[in-house]
C-alpha cells in the first residue's frame, strides 16, 4: 500500500529571483535571467551566455547571516538561502519535532573555491590556502546546510550530474514511504564555475545566443546555477498538525539509458523508461498528464532524443516547455528548480513558455508552449531531469484533491 | 519474525580491489601486503581482463577499479559452489547476459564515493588553469563527473535500472547500502550491485597531508592499530556486493541493516544509538559476535572506539580492518567485504587481530566513523 508524500514547503534561487514570490513574478513575466558572465574572470565573457544568480558573494553571506567567505562557497549559500526558504514556508520552526533528514545534491560542490586554491597548489603543492580546500567534497555544502537548518537526523548527498536532486527528491520519498524519515528536506544546489563552463564549452554544447530548447536551431545549453528544495512530508505528519499541503508526488522513476557516458540513445530509451515507471506508480494514464517541465536542455542530442521518449508515450503529447530558457542550466539544482517551478504551475494554474522558440524540429511533430497560458486546472505535471552517465530521472506533482 | 525472516537481503556475490590481493577472492588474506609507508596504494591488476581493450588507456583509473571490482563480483565463484553465472542466468526472473560480462544484469546499480573521480578531475582543472582555458579537450571532464563508477558499469553491462550514486563522505556507502535495503524491501527490485569506490592520487595524498590527516613518519602498515599515535596511513579501493532477495548457493551472508549519525554529541549518545540500532533489529549487545571497528590509528579519534566498546561492549571480541586498507571515505565498504567473508568462511583471518575470541559468528556489527562526524553502523548476519 503507497503512502502519500505531501510537499508542503518549497524554495529557490535562480537566475529568475532569489525567493519564490520573486522566481514567479519573472516566470509570470516572461522574464529570463540570461545574461554575461560576471562571477570570475574568464576567456568566454562576452562569448558564452550563463544565468547567474544576480548577488554577489557578500550579499549571500549577509541574507545567511555570515561573514567568512573562506568558510562558505557561493554553492553552499545558495543552497541555505534556498533550503531555509522550504522549512519556514512549510511552516516548520524546530526541525527536531519529527525524524527528519536533509538530501542535498550537487554536481561540483566547492569547486569555485577549489579553482583558487588549485592554480596556487600547482605552482608549489605547499602554496594554497587550505581554507579554500576544505569545502571541495560534495558532502561539505550540505553538512553546512544541515547544522544552518538544525537537522540533526539523516544527512546524505547525491551527485548523478543533472539529475542530482530530482534523484534527492526520490529518495527522500523513500525514506519516508519506508518509514525512516516522517520529513525530509530534499533539493540541490549548485553555482556556475570555470570548471563546468569550460567542460561543457569542450563538449560543443553552449549555445552562444542563450539556449534555444526543442527549436529545429538549436545549438546548445547555457549553463545557470541556483538551488531549490522541498519539504517532503509524511501522511501522519500532514495530518497530525492539520497541514494544508502545496502538492503531493505521485510518482517517480528512474532509469538508465545505458547508451553513452554523455548522448543520449537515438529512441530515448532511458527517457523513455523514466517516465514510464514514474507513470506506473502514480497509477495514472499519459492522459492524465496536464503540462510537462521537460529537461530540453537545449541540444541536439538532448531534445531530439527526449521529444522522441515523449511521442512514444503520449499521444497526443500533452503541453510541454523548458523553463531552462528561465534558470538556464543549473546541474544539480536543476531538478529541483524544475521541481518547484512545476508545484507554481500546478498552484498557479499556469504554463510557462519556451522564450526562445521559433522554429519546430523537422524530427517531430510537437511544438513547446511560446506564450503564457494562465486560468487552467492543472492536476498533474510530469518533470524530467537527465544527466550525464545515461541517468534519467521522472517526478510527478498532483494537485491535491 | 517469521516476516522478519522472508524480509532478508542476501549477499551473494563479492569483488573487492584493495591494497591487499583481496580481487581474486580465492584466498581470505593468506597472503598479505605489508609496508612501511603512510599511503596503501589499491593493488592494480590487468585492467584489459576487465575492460574493453579500446578503452583501458583513456578509463579513468577509479572508473577501472570500479568495474573490476563490479565485474569479479557479479562472476564470483564463491567457495564451494559452482560460477554464480550459471546460477543467475538459471535464476528465474533473471534477465540474459549483456555486454559480454556473461552474467546476470542486476535490477539497480547503487554506489558511493566520497571523492568520486579526482584524478580527472585534477586534470581537466590543471589543464584549465595551466592553458588559461584554451586547448581543452573533454574526456577529463566527462569521466570527472561523479556517477561515472556506476554509469559504465551499468553502460558496460547493458543495465538499464534505477542508478545511484552517493557522495557524502564517511556517509557515501551508507547511504546507498540504505538506499539499497529500500529498494529490495519496497520489492522495486530483486536484485542489487552495490558498490562504492575512492582513489588517492598524489595530489590529494599531499592535500590531506597538510591538514595533517596523516602520520608524519611512516609505519608498517600491519601493525598500525597497535602503535597509536597523531595521523594515520591512507588508503584507496573498490568493493562490490551483489545483493539479492533469494538465498543462493553462493550466499555469503546477510546484510540487515545500516544506520548513520551525524555529529552525535558524545560517546553516551553513540552507545545508545546502537543500543537501539540492536533493539530495532530483535537483537542485543550480547548477541554481537564480533564488533569490527574503524580505527585507524588516530589517537584523536580512535578513543571514540574505546569509551564505545567500554560503554556498550564490554565482553564482545573486536577487532579493527584499517591497518589493510588504509583510510579513506568508503573504507567502511572494505569492512564490509571483510565481515561478509568472515561470516561465509566461518573464521577470522590471522592477521585480524581479535581482542577476545568469539564463541561464535553469527552477528557481526561494523561501526565506523569519518572524522568524528559521519558515524555509521551496519548489521550483518550469518545466512
Amino acid at each position: 500500500m503507497p503512502k502519500r508524500i505531501y510537499i508542503t514547503g518549497i524554495g529557490i534561487i535562480s537566475a529568475i529571483g532569489d525567493n519564490v514570490s520573486s522566481v514567479f513574478s519573472s516566470l509570470e513575466t516572461c522574464k529570463s535571467g540570461i545574461g554575461e558572465i560576471t562571477l570570475f574572470p574568464t576567456l568566454h565573457q562576452g562569448i558564452l551566455p550563463v544565468a547567474e544568480v544576480k548577488l554577489t558573494k557578500d550579499q549571500l553571506l549577509a541574507m545567511t547571516g555570515n561573514s567568512d567567505s573562506c568558510e562558505f562557497t557561493r554553492t553552499t549559500l545558495l543552497g541555505m538561502i534556498a533550503a531555509r526558504e522550504a522549512v519556514e514556508s512549510a511552516g516548520i520552526g524546530d526541525m527536531t519535532t519529527w525524524h527528519s533528514g536533509l538530501l542535498s545534491a550537487t554536481t561540483v560542490g566547492g569547486m569555485d573555491r577549489s579553482e583558487v586554491f588549485y592554480g596556487e597548489f600547482l605552482e608549489n603543492p605547499s602554496h594554497g590556502r587550505l581554507r579554500n580546500i576544505v569545502n571541495h567534497d560534495c558532502g561539505d555544502s550540505t553538512e553546512r546546510i544541515a547544522s544552518f537548518l538544525g537537522i540533526n537526523g539523516l544527512v546524505s548527498t547525491l551527485s548523478t550530474a543533472c539529475s542530482s536532486s530530482a534523484n534527492s527528491i526520490m529518495f527522500g520519498a523513500d525514506l519516508i514511504r519506508s518509514g525512516k524519515l516522517d520529513r525530509v528536506v530534499a533539493g540541490g544546489t549548485d553555482s556556475v564555475t570555470r570548471f563546468t563552463l569550460n567542460g561543457f564549452n569542450t563538449l560543443m554544447i553552449l549555445d552562444k545566443r542563450g539556449c534555444h530548447p526543442f527549436d529545429e536551431h538549436r545549438a546548445g545549453l547555457t549553463l545557470g546555477e541556483g538551488a531549490a528544495f522541498l519539504v517532503l512530508e509524511s501522511e501522519k505528519v500532514v495530518e497530525k498538525e492539520g497541514k494544508k499541503p502545496l502538492a503531493e508526488l505521485t510518482g517517480y522513476g528512474n532509469a538508465n539509458d545505458a547508451y553513452h557516458q554523455t548522448a543520449s540513445s537515438p529512441e530515448g530509451k532511458g527517457a523513455f523508461l523514466a517516465m514510464t515507471k514514474a507513470l506506473e506508480m502514480s497509477g495514472l494514464y499519459p492522459g492524465d498528464i496536464d503540462y510537462i517541465n521537460v529537461h530540453g536542455t537545449g541540444t541536439e542530442n538532448n531534445d531530439l532524443s527526449e521529444g522522441i521518449a515523449l511521442e512514444r508515450i503520449f499521444n497526443p503529447v500533452p503541453p510541454f516547455s523548458s523553463t531552462k530558457t528561465y534558470t538556464g542550466h543549473a546541474l544539480g539544482a536543476a531538478g529541483a528548480v524544475e521541481a518547484v517551478i512545476s508545484i507554481l504551475s500546478i498552484k498557479h494554474g499556469m504554463m510557462f513558455p519556451d522564450l526562445n522558440w521559433s522554429t519546430p524540429m523537422k524530427e517531430l511533430k510537437i511544438r513547446p508552449v511560446t506564450n503564457i497560458v494562465r486560468d487552467l486546472s492543472i492536476r498533474h505535471v510530469l518533470s524530467n531531469s537527465f544527466g550525464f552517465g545515461g541517468n534519467n530521472s521522472t517526478l510527478i506533482f498532483s494537485k491535491i484533491n | 519474525m517469521e516476516s522478519a525472516v522472508k524480509n532478508r537481503v542476501y549477499i551473494n556475490g563479492t569483488g573487492c580491489l584493495s591494497p591487499q590481493p583481496t580481487l581474486g577472492n580465492h584466498s581470505f588474506l593468506e597472503e598479505l601486503v605489508s609496508e612501511v609507508t603512510i599511503r596503501l596504494k589499491a593493488i592494480d591488476p590487468n585492467y584489459k581482463e576487465f575492460v574493453p581493450p579500446e578503452m583501458v588507456r583513456r578509463m579513468g583509473r577509479i572508473i577501472k577499479m570500479g568495474v573490476a571490482a563490479a565485474k569479479t563480483c557479479l562472476s564470483d565463484p564463491s567457495p564451494d559452489s559452482s560460477p554464480v553465472a550459471s546460477l543467475t542466468l538459471a535464476r528465474e526472473g533473471s534477465k540474459p547476459p549483456s555486454g559480454g560480462w556473461g552474467v546476470g544484469v542486476p535490477d539497480a546499480i547503487i554506489t558511493g564515493t566520497g571523492l568520486g573521480c579526482i584524478e580527472d578531475t585534477e586534470k581537466f582543472l590543471g589543464n584549465m588553469i595551466r592553458n588559461n582555458e584554451e586547448f581543452l579537450t573533454p574526456t577529463s571532464f566527462i569521466q570527472s563527473t561523479h556517477n561515472t563508477v556506476g554509469a559504465q558499469i551499468a553502460l558496460l553491462m547493458g543495465c538499464h535500472g534505477y542508478n545511484f550514486t552517493y557522495v557524502h563522505r564517511g556517509f557515501s556507502f551508507e547511504s546507498a547500502i540504505l538506499d539499497s535495503l529500500i529498494q529490495l524491501e519496497s520489492g522495486r527490485a530483486q536484485s542489487i550491485l552495490l558498490g562504492a569506490a575512492d582513489e588517492l592520487t598524489s595530489n590529494s595524498f599531499r592535500i590531506q597531508e597538510r591538514m595533517g590527516f596523516w602520520r608524519r613518519k611512516p609505519v608498517d602498515n600491519l601493525t598500525l592499530l597497535e602503535n597509536p599515535g597523531r595521523g594515520t596511513i591512507a588508503g584507496e579501493g573498490a568493493a562490490f556486493f551483489l545483493l539479492e532477495r533469494a538465498e543462493q548457493p553462493t550466499t555469503y551472508a546477510t546484510l540487515d541493516d545500516v544506520e548513520m549519525l551525524f555529529r552525535p554529541n558524545s560517546s553516551q549518545e553513540i552507545s545508545g544509538q546502537i543500543v537501539q540500532f540492536l533493539e530495532r533489529n530483535k537483537l542485543t549487545t550480547h548477541d554481537i559476535d564480533l564488533l569490527l571497528l574503524g580505527r585507524n590509528g588516530d589517537s584523536r579519534f580512535d578513543s571514540v572506539y574505546d569509551e564505545v566498546t567500554r560503554n556498550t561492549f564490554g565482553e564482545v571480541a573486536s577487532c579493527g580492518f584499517k591497518h589493510l586498507c588504509g583510510e579513506y571515505m568508503t573504507a567502511s565498504s572494505f569492512g564490509l567485504w571483510l565481515a561478509t567473508r568472515i561470516l561465509r568462511a566461518q573464521r577470522i583471518p590471522d592477521i585480524v587481530k581479535v581482542e577476545r575470541k568469539p564463541s561464535g559468528l553469527r552477528h557481526i556489527l561494523l561501526y565506523n566513523h569519518y572524522r568524528g562526524i559521519n558515524h555509521s553502523m551496519i548489521l550483518l548476519s550469518k545466512a
